[in-house]
């Protein structure tokens, strides 16, 4: 009986490890991508002109954790396909440490360029010191990191956040631009300190700060996700009687809220103003049915731009330090329109 | 009065009625219910409504508690199930077709007794500390959930669905039924069998228990797949509710929330008692707290402060200890001589 536990003990031991390996094994398929690697990867810092095909490109992700990041991931794939780079990828399962590794074999691999989303801002300095004395230029993508040397990386691509909340803000002045009355505005942020919904919350408020009837009269953390947004938004519709529009820091916590104002017998979109940022395909749809009024887009297709970046960085042309997305907005009718050819 | 005093509802339910007071003063809307369309419309509904995944976790927590063990994977569980139910139901050309919709609860279900089961041979057999047991499912959960739903999130348009989170019966939300079902099985179980004594018994002194005859190993198995069984039912909840599964978010630290409401409910980490109703209480409590942060308009940055002064609060208050040093500092106020002349007396 003894010798049966023991062994069960043992068994169950072996499976949790082919469990865990299992998962462990299967979220990192997507290192599968960087595929058959050029053999005669190119000593960094040398040719001024190369072949498309000579530039190999080592890019860290930070993981695969929304549609957004999915679409993000694609994008870069796809368009270093296009341009005709070799791809390294690396998933990085949203921790730093397995992005530092990876980075640390970008360098040893002499990659021409190394590009990736930190997964945290802090930390960074050495391994971007190690790249910077391999001679190996690094661009960040999307999230910036707090490094005090900026000569650490060649330039940050991704989105201002701040822009992002200002251009909320813009057509909600635009929309309330002549009205007498007081607008009341209730706030569903992102998860706090994080920079989106800092910067997101930032801008808008600086906007919105030249028309005293806008008023923002309850602003609380909707941690991004769906159920929250909708918790929240109940709570909000309870303990304030009168509101009139809805500013989402992104679609997701609006696409709750819409379930939340609907519930209460209101009509999204009518009878309260909604305001997200992001433009994922479900915030997209939403927009579409009239459901949310204004969308501010937070574009996961820099590939193309990083590609432009890549080759001007090996080709020695000067690269400016900081790079924004090229970033649109919709309004529910532009959303009708760009829904069928939206790529993510 | 010192019986009702000494009941282990007793400050349980002191400090619900201590938040609903705070509310009736500060928001009087708190309370006030209407008719929306057929089902009851107010903060007190959505408590209960938002609450009733929570109940239900802490409900399984509970008995796994009172075996001086604890569930951390509940939390994965919910992610799991939901996405496991979602993903079903997204792959179906009719997603309102109520066979669709009756499968992928079953097999939402089926995985959750699978994975309680999982923990409770880690648990048993294999004879490793719960914490630990359950801490693998707990990490490996997520990445279970997120392979499901392909780290994306998964939206289904089933009104079908969307009514066991979000539908009502009889005016009141669907989900309390859901929750009061489970209550009724829970307590029976505990309370009209047998069963609820060899938990507490296994709580107690499992090997004492195993030469009273009982089988220990089977008790502590079956009360884990009943709390895998709950955590995946309220996964269903949860994620019908907002119609979505979203495998990094959904349940993301209710294993917390529901030892929370399990030890607030007067049962003792260290097994071998456990009181149902006051979980209930418990996490009433904890989502009466919540909503009412949201609805004071609490700023987000020091929500966790207020949060966790509250439940510091509570707990100070429920401790035999602390309330009898505070009474005794009250009752016997010495002064400084007085003080001195005691200690050279004694």
């Amino acid at each position: 009986m003894k010798r049966i536990g023991k062994m069960g003990a043992v068994l169950a031991l072996t499976l949790s490890m082919v469990m865990l390996g299992a998962c462990g094994n299967n979220n990192g398929g997507n290192q599968a991508n960087s595929g058959n690697q050029a053999t005669k990867a190119p000593a960094a810092n040398t040719g001024n002109t190369k072949e498309a095909k000579d530039i190999t490109l080592g890019f860290s992700q930070v993981g695969a954790e929304s549609g957004w990041r999915s679409a993000n991931t694609k994008s870069i794939q796809d368009s270093a396909k296009e341009a005709g780079y070799t791809l390294k990828f690396s998933d990085a399962q949203q921790k730093q440490e397995n992005q530092i590794k990876a980075i640390r074999s970008f360098i040893q691999q002499k990659v021409d360029v190394i590009a990736f989303s930190p997964v945290v801002e802090s930390g960074w300095d050495t391994v971007l010191k190690e790249a910077k004395d391999a001679g190996i230029p690094v661009v960040l993508t999307d999230r910036a990191v707090d490094s005090k040397d900026t000569s650490l990386y060649v330039t940050f691509l991704g989105s201002d956040f701040v822009e992002e909340g200002r251009k909320a803000g813009q057509w909600l002045s635009e929309k309330y631009k002549d009205t007498t009355e007081d607008i009341n505005i209730v706030e569903l942020q992102g998860t706090t300190g994080s920079a989106p919904a800092n910067d997101r919350m930032a801008g808008f408020a600086e906007v919105i700060a030249s028309n005293p009837h806008l008023k923002v009269i309850a602003s609380q953390t909707g941690d991004f996700t769906r159920a929250k947004g909708k918790e929240v938004m109940q709570a909000f519709l309870k303990a304030n009687k009168d509101i009139d529009v809805l500013y989402a820091h992104n679609d997701d916590m609006a696409l709750g809220a819409i379930q939340a104002i609907e519930a209460a017998g209101l009509k999204p979109g009518q009878d309260i103003t909604i305001i997200s940022v992001d433009a994922v395909k479900d915030g997209m749809q939403a927009a579409s049915e009239g459901k949310i009024n204004f969308i501010v887009e937070c574009n996961p297709m820099l590939g193309p731009q990083l590609m432009d970046i890549v080759q001007n960085v090996v080709d020695g042309k000067p690269v400016e330090a900081r790079i924004v997305t090229k970033e649109s907005t919709f309004t529910s009718e532009q959303a009708k329109e760009a829904l069928p050819s939206r790529p993510y | 009065m010192g019986k009702l005093y000494k009941h282990h509802l007793f400050w349980p339910l002191c400090i619900l009625a201590a938040l609903l007071l705070f509310n009736l003063f500060y928001s009087p809307d708190f309370f006030s219910i209407t008719m929306h369309d057929g089902h009851l419309y107010g903060s007190l509904i959505d408590i209960l409504n938002f609450g009733a995944p929570l109940i239900l976790v802490a409900i399984g927590m509970t008995l796994v508690v009172a075996t001086k063990g604890i569930d951390l994977s509940v939390g994965s569980i919910v992610a799991i199930s939901g996405a496991l139910a979602c993903l079903t139901i997204s792959k179906g050309t009719d997603q309102n077709a109520l066979g669709l919709i009756v499968i992928s609860i079953l097999l939402a279900v089926g995985l959750s007794v699978l994975l309680g089961a999982w923990n409770g041979l880690l648990v048993s057999v294999a004879g490793i500390q719960p914490i630990i047991a359950t801490l693998i499912l707990m990490v490996a959960g997520r990445g279970i959930a997120q392979l499901v739903t392909g780290g994306q999130i998964i939206t289904v348009s089933s009104s079908k669905y969307s009514y066991i989170g979000s539908g009502a019966l009889a005016t009141l939300p669907f989900s309390i039924f859901v929750v009061v079902l489970m209550l009724i099985v829970a307590l029976l179980l505990t309370r009209k069998t047998s069963l609820g004594l060899f938990i507490e018994s296994v709580g107690c002194n499992p090997t004492a228990s195993l030469m009273a005859g009982i089988r220990a190993n089977w008790v502590i198995l079956s009360v884990y797949v009943f709390c895998g069984v709950c955590a995946g039912i309220a996964g269903l909840i949860l994620s019908s509710n907002v119609s979505s599964a979203d495998g990094n978010n959904a349940g993301l630290w209710y294993e917390l929330d529901a030892i929370l409401a399990v030890v607030i409910g007067g049962t003792s980490l260290n097994g071998g008692r456990f009181y149902l109703t006051g979980t209930v209480i418990g996490a009433l409590i904890i989502q009466t707290l919540t909503t009412t942060i949201y609805m004071i308009g609490v700023p987000p940055e020091i929500t966790l402060v207020v949060k966790s002064f509250v439940v510091l609060a509570v707990c100070l208050i429920q401790s035999d200890s602390f309330r009898a040093a505070i009474f005794y500092r009250w009752k016997t106020r010495h002064y400084p001589g007085e003080k001195e002349s005691i200690r050279h007396v004694s």
